[in-house]
């Protein structure tokens, strides 16, 4: 087991980018933290800075304004860092995906390890896309 | 001279992305700037290209928090536009579920705002007594959030009898939490000290940038489209509308708190009176015309105009939220504070930026394209061209 691999395998901890969501999945994002759902059980925890980051957790549509930070972030994590869409917006643009400022979806601008659908997508599925996630890497 | 603090894009106490410019003179705040325009969609424009039927799922995400707001406000103006009302039975489901709406969303901001504080404890328990609101939405709507509840006539679904006992639990189970957060919140020398006297904003000011919600009432400003605008069926509850004169960060989260009383109150009884009968009315088509409507969301009045050119797409849905008008009242508010209190201060309007943008500016050149005057101009004579057609 390469050290990498070894570093993936417990307490993932995660960033989320808001790349124009309309709030809900954010919501949900922070929901997982409260005591219901309690993502921490797993290790996994909310950091405030993408250099601490194992995942990247893309909410969103990738308005073309913020298009630029979602890069400079990517870039700016450590890697290897796997990124998960999240949301209809993030896994295609959703509802917005005709609109004139839309840029995304997530995985046109950066490399994408996991998708979780869904509008918003409940604190479950978030939980058990990353627990999934965390098998694969 | 003063130093320029940056907070953001991506900032751990902001949810959105946006950018704030903080200009301090040592730990004091002199002005504050704000760059927004990273989560603009486009929605008017996406708008007019959906269905009158589509258009209510996709005003619904114009904010995740307010998605009953925004699309409640959409079906009274298509309504208004047909000239018909949705039936009684509509009436009360639909301020069943816009009264939940406004509890998750004060509660949700009670745990922020205890986040923001660095009071860990009222974040985690504030959320969790959050959750059995969104129970109850589900039980009702079928949702969490984005509910797909409200329609032109009507609401989408009906309620099977038998699950609200159950929605009475949750209710009362929650006014009884909130009681305790009350009384944490009235007692506890903390959040006093970091709340009273913070961010004052004057009745004059709240009134001069039109400030709308329980940020206005927070400064005894008392309005509210609930009571001075019938709609729903507010008008047949008993309730009162909560105002405080103080206008610091203290009188704004005592108006949520309590208001989260009132609304616990209005569901009840809502409850307790639904109607039976259709749940919609039905609208075949929209005739050529305009229609407004507004709702008090849980952060101030929420406005859609639309315009019908007689086909099955709006010819133009204007939608301005709260958070357009609350915004600016951060000027005032910040002046003179600490930088500690200035993140507080921008949290105390319950700001929903997604909510509030307007326009995205690609090109930060700092020449203007367009000055003030010509913005104005093109509106004159993109008024005169649409008065000669009709
Ligand atoms: S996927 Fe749905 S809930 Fe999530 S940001 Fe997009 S519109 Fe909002």
């Amino acid at each position: 087991m390469g050290a990498t691999s070894w570093g993936f395998k417990k307490s993932l901890w995660v960033f989320h980018l808001n790349a124009g969501a309309c709030n809900n999945c954010d919501i949900e994002v922070l929901d997982c933290l409260t005591p219901r759902f309690d993502i921490e059980r797993f290790g996994m925890k909310l950091v405030g800075s993408v250099k601490h980051a194992d995942v990247l957790l893309v909410s969103g549509f990738v308005s073309r304004k913020v298009l630029p930070d979602v890069i400079e972030t990517y870039e700016q994590a450590p890697k290897p860092v796997a990124v998960v869409a999240l949301g209809a917006c993030g896994c295609t643009g959703g509802i917005f995906r005709d609109g004139y400022n839309f840029a995304g979806p997530v995985d046109k601008v950066i490399p994408v390890d996991a998708y979780i659908p869904g509008c918003p997508p409940r604190p479950e599925a978030i939980i058990d896309g990353i627990v999934k996630l965390m098998g694969k890497l | 001279m003063s130093t320029i603090i940056p907070i953001g894009p991506f900032h751990p106490v902001l949810e959105e992305p946006e950018y704030i410019q903080l200009y301090v003179d040592g730990e004091t705040v002199e002005k504050a700037e704000i760059d927004l325009g990273r989560i603009h969609r486009g929605m008017e424009l996406l708008a007019q290209e959906k269905t009158f039927d589509q258009d209510v799922f996709l005003v619904e995400r114009i904010c995740g928090i307010c998605s009953a707001s925004h699309s409640w406000a959409a079906s009274l103006a298509m309504e208004d536009i047909v000239g018909v009302g949705p039936t009684d039975r509509a009436r009360y489901l639909r301020t069943i579920v816009h009264e939940l709406e406004r509890l998750h969303s004060h509660m949700l901001w009670v745990g922020l705002a205890g986040h923001i504080l660095g009071y860990w404890t009222v974040f985690m328990w504030g959320w969790k007594y959050r959750e059995p609101v969104l129970d109850a939405l589900e039980m009702i709507t079928g949702n969490r959030q984005n509910y797909a509840w409200y329609k032109a006539g009507g609401v989408r679904r009906d309620v099977a009898d038998d699950i609200w006992p159950e929605v009475v639990k949750i209710i009362d189970e929650f006014d009884k939490n909130n009681d305790i957060l009350i009384g944490a919140f009235l007692d506890d020398p903390v959040i006093h000290g970091r709340l009273k006297g913070v961010g004052v904003l004057t009745k004059e000011e709240a009134i001069h940038y039109g400030c709308l919600g329980p940020t206005a009432r927070g400064s005894g400003v008392d309005i509210d489209v609930r009571r001075d605008h019938d709609y729903g069926a507010y008008s047949e509850v008993d309730w009162n509308v909560i105002t405080q004169p103080e206008g610091d960060c203290m009188a704004v989260s005592v108006v949520r708190l309590l208001e989260m009383k009132e609304a616990c109150k209005i569901i009840k009884q809502c409850i307790a009176k639904l109607p039976g009968g259709p749940i919609a009315t039905e609208i075949r088509e929209f005739p050529r015309g305009e229609g407004i409507g507004h709702i008090e969301a849980p952060r101030g009045e929420s406005f859609h105009f639309i315009r019908s050119n007689g086909t099955n797409m709006p010819e133009r849905h204007k939608m301005r939220a709260p958070t357009f008008l609350n915004i600016p009242s951060f000027r005032p508010r910040v002046k003179g504070e600490t930088i500690s209190d200035a993140v507080l201060i921008f949290a105390i309007i319950d700001p929903c930026y997604s909510c509030t943008e307007r326009m995205a500016v690609l090109d930060p050149t700092g020449q203007s394209l367009m000055t003030g005057k010509d913005l104005i101009k093109l509106s004159h004579e993109k008024t005169e061209k649409l008065k000669r057609e009709y």
